[in-house]
């Protein structure tokens, strides 16, 4: 067994059962700690002020009456945040966000912060502070950014040759020829598509305590996806040891990629280390919505070709996706995942990083991936329109399917695509009638999935109670899911484990909790480490019994003697060997640090009825239908949990999210009350139904599945209202006024 | 010597025209590092992160996994996630 990760078809106890989860009481009653919850004596209140321009240069900043009015302990600027980055572009760009240097890049990039005695003077102290700008020309939207005349938003930024100067870097996936494919099709539709940027929309804002030590060390009390980042990237910032600053993660209200990025943290610490306190950061709404990391705004070309029975022959996509002022990986993952889920013999995507003067694109659940999914399943809905075939069969007839090579390169191995496709067809939902301005879309959806660095421990308690330490952040119930792993390897009850999440200093490195890792990852770090623990246990047993180890196994929570010559030996229980413990060579735990991988890819298929009002262009969703493979669901609330949230998400950027920006290249709608998320009563129950095809590498066969659910619901929520209005919408978000718009652009041809 | 497939820009930039190379390497640890030894323009490719798909298994930090004989190897740009 050990560390063998291979999937064995067992037969489960624990596992894909219901039990109550560990953290509920205290969420629901308010006595959960979040980031904001923390406090530490003689603590000082940090504000930050930001640019009010989208783009200017910085001639100087006086900070002198702010640092005399009274109360005011410490201020920051540029100047107290030495560039230790060593070349590292990645590394620069992360300072350079937390704290503009020489140049504001958007509107809301921090250019200062304070440390006071209250929130009074802390904002009083900001007030003083005189910022001398020279205000420089700005871009915000794609299609004025790749213009040869646009503004240039990095100003050092080398661009690759023949492109325009916004666009950060290219890159392109694909095989076959799609102008072969093109020729041989029947029906060729080529569409351009576009979506707003969307936040995240954690209800949580940023917020952490920093305190720096005289001697060096440092602790950090924080909302994160990821302590154990956050430790790395605060460290190598502000130049302290890793060892010496210790991260503490709270509970999180949402994360969804943004919090896997540092943004007001090492400010905290900086404050801290200048006026030699602790100091509390919380972020307001407004400055969660400008400071922080929305995702990217697109614009994407597609062009797919089929033959009259419905085979795809070719596959075609030009991919801009903007990253704010710092190029990443955005238009990447886009052109990756854009024609993922289809068997596809010619097929190209190339995707363009282009950079605006907009807050820095931070990572969205399957980042870059809805966008791309909108585009092709919106063509795909109208190519079966076109071919007179159903929308699911078209989509059944093209399916990834394992041997199938990706559009991205690689072969599949067993995948779940078509069972989830099958169970949507036999899924009453598909059935149903509709009603008046009413309309039914259906779209698909894939994500990688990924594992990474993991570390667990297991310790035994002396009554036989166990605490299992993860490194991986509970952002969707990996206390409840990972304690089921553990009862389900050792054989005992779920309820005699304890999941806690650890501080950097008590565990080894864990990535980010991202890319639907955290159950993949953390659930085979605790499986190997249960099994290392079983073998404390058989050597303690053989111990008790007076036999060879070898002669002991590991059943049903319980050491036994096998073999007939012990046939009179007792069983002996993990409690009654726990209780031995101290007297038969101490404490028994068990470890294991790993890089996990073989993170099993994900599959969806959703299905979405919409009423749109034709008068108003309102919309509502009347029935929404995900299906997904989860390999296996190891705690099937939290798996469904998992895919009504990605639903709910998209579906809020489908009709109604999206950052708006002025003329002046500032953000218009920075609150909840312009920027309308969905609520309980916008919604209708989303349905749920789990594919379990399992990961092959993993001992359950678990995948992950919490990015996966967000893929389709732009494409579904789209494809149902374009049916329900009788016109192709292709402009997410679809609010009122668009859909107003195209039906009157419709009207008059 | 096991046959690496790369995507388009990457190919691009070690002058492949047939989007492969073949490299000496029995691990991922060896086949990145002769790949820089023999194609320094992957260097920023690296910098920015590579996965390496062994038979459609994605592998990001691993250095030490083997290769198997006559295995599907592609190069990647280096996954993340939300």
């Amino acid at each position: 067994m050990g560390m063998d990760q291979t999937f064995k078809n067992k037969a489960f106890k624990m596992v894909g059962t219901r039990p109550e989860r560990p953290d509920g009481f205290d969420k629901v009653t308010g006595r959960a700690r979040y980031g904001a919850d923390f406090n530490m004596p003689g603590q000082l209140v940090g504000r930050i002020l930001r640019s009010p321009h989208a783009h200017a240069r910085i001639k100087s900043i006086d900070t002198s009456k702010a640092e005399a009015l009274q109360g005011v302990k410490a201020v920051l600027t540029a100047a107290d945040l030495p560039d230790l980055s060593d070349g590292d572009s990645g590394l620069f760009n992360t300072l350079e966000n937390c704290m503009a240097r020489t140049v504001a890049r958007y509107d809301g990039h921090a250019v200062a912060a304070v440390a006071a005695v209250d929130t009074r003077t802390a904002k009083e102290a900001l007030k003083l502070i005189k910022v001398d700008y020279e205000v420089l020309p700005h871009v915000t939207e794609i299609e004025d950014a790749i213009k040869d005349t646009a503004p240039v938003v990095r100003e050092n930024a080398k661009a690759e040759a023949g492109l325009p100067h916004n666009i950060g870097s290219t890159i392109e996936f694909g095989h076959g020829d799609p102008e072969t494919g093109f020729k041989n099709a029947d029906v060729v539709i080529e569409r351009t598509f576009k979506t707003e940027q969307s936040h995240q929309g954690y209800i949580e804002p940023h917020a952490c305590v920093g305190n720096v030590n005289a001697d060096g060390t440092a602790e950090l009390w924080v909302c994160t996806q990821g302590a154990f980042g956050y430790r790395q990237d605060c460290a190598s910032l502000l130049g302290l040891d890793v060892s010496k600053l210790r991260v503490t993660s709270s509970e999180i209200g949402g994360g969804f990629g943004g919090k896997t990025h540092v943004w007001a943290e090492p400010i905290a610490l900086a404050l801290s280390r200048k006026a030699g306190r602790p100091v509390k950061l919380v972020l307001s709404r407004e400055e969660v919505f400008r400071g922080t990391g929305p995702t990217s705004a697109t614009k994407i070309d597609v062009k797919i070709g089929v033959t009259k029975d419905g085979r795809i022959t070719a596959g075609y996509a030009d991919c801009y996706y903007t990253s704010g002022p710092y190029p990443s990986v955005w238009a990447e993952l886009g052109a990756t995942t854009a024609f993922s889920c289809y068997d596809l013999e010619h097929v190209k995507t190339i995707g363009y990083e282009v950079v605006v003067n907009r807050p820095k694109t931070a990572a969205y659940r399957a980042p870059s991936a809805p966008m791309a999914a909108f585009a092709i399943e919106s063509v795909l809905d109208e190519l079966a329109e076109k071919i007179g075939m159903d929308p699911l069969e078209l989509r059944i007839k093209n399916a990834a399917k394992e041997g199938t090579q990706s559009s991205y390169g690689p072969v599949y191995g067993p995948i779940g695509f078509g069972e989830t496709l099958a169970a949507a067809k036999n899924h009453p939902h598909l059935k149903a009638p509709l009603g008046k301005n009413q309309g039914r879309g259906i779209a698909c959806g894939y994500w990688f999935n990924i594992g990474g660095q993991t570390c667990t421990d297991l310790n035994i308690g002396v009554d036989g109670t166990v605490t299992l330490t993860i490194g991986t952040v509970d952002v969707g119930g990996s206390r409840a899911s990972m304690s089921l792993v553990a009862a389900e390897e050792l054989g005992i009850p779920y309820e005699q484990v304890r999941t806690v999440v650890a501080d950097t200093s008590s565990l080894g490195h864990n990535d980010m909790t991202e890319g639907s890792r955290g159950t993949f990852s953390s659930s085979l770090t605790t499986i190997f480490a249960a099994r290392n623990a079983i073998e404390i246990l058989r050597e303690r047993a053989a111990l008790m019994l007076g036999i060879p180890v070898d002669d002991i196994v590991w059943e049903g929570g319980e050491a036994r003697a096998k073999g007939d010559s012990h046939g009179n030996l007792p069983a002996l229980s993990l409690k009654e060997i726990a209780k031995a413990a101290p007297k038969t060579g101490g404490p028994i735990a068990g470890h294991s640090e790993i890089t996990a991988d073989g993170a099993g890819a994900s599959f969806g298929t959703h299905i979405c009825d919409v009423e749109v009002d034709p008068e108003t262009g309102s919309t509502r969703v009347v029935r929404y239908t995900v299906i997904q493979d989860a390999g296996k669901a190891v705690h099937p609330d939290y798996v469904e949990g998992q895919f009504q949230g990605g639903a709910v998400q998209g579906i809020g950027w489908a009709l109604n999210e999206e950052y708006i920006y002025g003329e002046d290249g500032r953000l218009q709608n920075p609150g909840f009350l312009d920027y309308r998320i969905p609520v309980c009563s916008d919604l209708p129950m989303i349905d749920t139904h789990i594919v379990e095809v399992p990961n092959p590498n993993h001992p359950y066969g678990v995948r992950g599945v919490g990015e996966t659910p967000i893929v389709p619901p732009l494409a579904a929520v789209a494809n149902a209202v374009s049916h329900a209005i009788g016109v192709r919408m292709t402009h997410i978000p679809m609010s009122p006024p668009r859909i107003v718009a195209a039906l009157e652009a419709a009207k008059a041809g | 010597m096991v046959e690496v497939k790369l995507w388009g820009a990457l190919s691009a930039s070690l002058g492949s025209d047939t989007g492969r190379v073949d490299i000496e390497a029995k691990t991922i640890g060896e086949l990145l590092k002769k790949l820089v030894e023999e194609y320094p323009g992957v260097e920023p490719y690296m910098t920015r992160g590579i996965s390496v798909s062994i038979d459609g298994v994605i592998y990001r930090d691993n250095w030490t996994k083997e290769l198997p004989e006559g295995a599907e190897i592609y190069l990647l740009p280096r996954m993340a996630g939300g």
